[in-house]
């Protein structure tokens, strides 16, 4: 039975908890809302870029000499994991569920005879990871210093995967994040960037045929995929963010709850103690007084 | 009055521009084109300079760009900019910076076509240095 004066200590020392994951979450809600708006800036320029691109690759479907983006090298030995995570912890299962899904995919094609290559993006990914595939990582990219996520990020680790697969390090890139959905859902996702894959959900545009494009179409094309990658990274980036803040919002919240339970349930029991104290020194003094 | 019609100015960071415009002067790389409304549909890449958007109300907006390309529809323009800001909020110093990296990878390029679109970019961009800060 802990004493009184250990009960006391145990509030006191769950209460400066609550306080700080009070803190975190009132922090992390501030930044979620930032980071939301700056995902949700960022998407129209994304999906005009699919869009086009897509009625660029249509066009481009068949033929033999479309860049090697589009097209890929037409094998699948080498695979190369693009694994964004966030860069700190305290983050519920946010973390975690993306290195679930990237290992489970990396044990999967490991089982195929294939070779795996990983490029992780943020702290906690590298540290996780290089326990199980430290020969696997072939680079580590981190925003630790970064306040403000933009494009320029995105567009150095772009380069990176780009010098990589211009000197036939893969064939094939995945790339996995934490696609926002809402505050309290946030959804481990892969999605393939090299070589490109469009979801046509409409049919391809049958005006693209008239488009008129300078310079050629060609050329474009060469410009665009590149870019497309790192639009894609980008956008892989913002979303992780602010899925890293509405996890880490939702897990604060529950971690101030249940120290709000476990600070009644001692409060409680500190004070039937304290009762039962009173209780017995009364017995006492009574029990004395009529003993003489 | 010019027919109007719809355009969009996108940077991978935000939306700048969503508005009815009259006339849009856009630096396509094969140079300057006017787009004003029934436009035939073009797709153009661009390269770093002016944008000038003529607004409906006859006020003209002025954004620098960098790099990037255009999607022209008789109904509407959407541009989508590498990077996107109005002339007033470009400073001699970002562009100055720009200039400084640019030049510095010039010195790391590999082969000799990617440095010719280096030097062709820098080249760009001195130029725009000259057109927005006028010694």
């Amino acid at each position: 039975m802990p004493s009184l004066k250990d009960l006391k200590n145990r509030i006191a020392s769950v209460k400066a908890t609550q306080k700080i994951t009070k803190a975190m979450k009132m922090v992390a809600a501030a930044k979620l809302r930032r980071a939301q708006e700056a995902a949700e800036a960022a998407r129209p320029y994304a999906e005009r870029m699919t869009k086009v691109l897509a009625g660029l690759s249509a066009a481009n479907a068949g033929n033999a000499e479309a860049p090697l983006l589009l097209s890929g090298t037409g094998k699948d030995q080498v695979h190369l994991l693009i694994v964004a995570t966030g860069e700190r912890g305290l983050a519920g299962g946010f973390n975690s569920s993306i290195i679930r899904l990237a290992r489970d995919h990396a044990l999967k094609l490991l089982a195929q005879g294939k070779t795996v290559k990983i490029l992780t993006v943020g702290r906690k990914g590298n540290d996780i990871l290089r326990r199980t595939f430290r020969e696997n990582i072939v680079d580590y990219v981190t925003f630790r210093e970064v306040k403000q996520l933009g494009f320029a990020q995105a567009d150095e680790v772009a380069q990176k995967v780009l010098a990589l697969y211009n000197a036939g390090e893969f064939d094939i890139a995945t790339l996995f994040y934490a696609r926002f959905q809402s505050v309290i859902s946030q959804v481990a996702t892969a999605s393939q960037i090299i070589p490109a894959k469009f979801e046509t959900t409409e049919p391809a545009i049958a005006s693209s045929a008239l488009y008129e494009y300078e310079p050629s179409e060609e050329e474009i094309l060469e410009d665009l995929l590149p870019k497309n990658v790192a639009i894609q990274i980008f956008r892989a980036l913002l979303e992780n963010n602010a899925s890293f803040y509405g996890a880490q919002m939702s897990a604060m919240d529950n971690a101030t709850r249940n120290a709000g339970d476990m600070i009644n349930k001692l409060t409680l029991s500190y004070n039937r103690q304290r009762q039962a104290q009173i209780t017995k020194e009364l017995i006492e003094i009574i029990s004395g007084a009529e003993a003489l | 009055m010019a027919e109007a019609f719809n355009f969009e100015l996108v940077s991978p960071e935000r939306l700048l521009v969503s508005e009815k415009v009259t006339e849009v002067v856009i630096p396509a790389t094969l140079g300057e084109m006017t787009v004003l409304a029934n436009h035939a549909p073009t797709m153009t890449t661009i390269k770093p300079g002016v944008v000038s958007v003529k607004l409906a109300s006859g006020q003209v907006n002025k954004y620098v760009v960098f790099g990037g390309f255009a999607d022209i529809l008789p109904t509407g323009c959407t541009l989508l900019a590498e990077s996107a800001v109005p002339v007033s909020e470009l400073t001699h110093a970002t562009l100055q910076k720009r200039i400084e990296t640019t030049q510095a990878e010039i010195n790391h390029a590999q082969n000799d076509e990617h440095k010719t679109k280096l030097e062709q970019f820098l080249a760009e961009l001195t130029h725009l240095n000259g057109v927005v800060n006028p010694a």
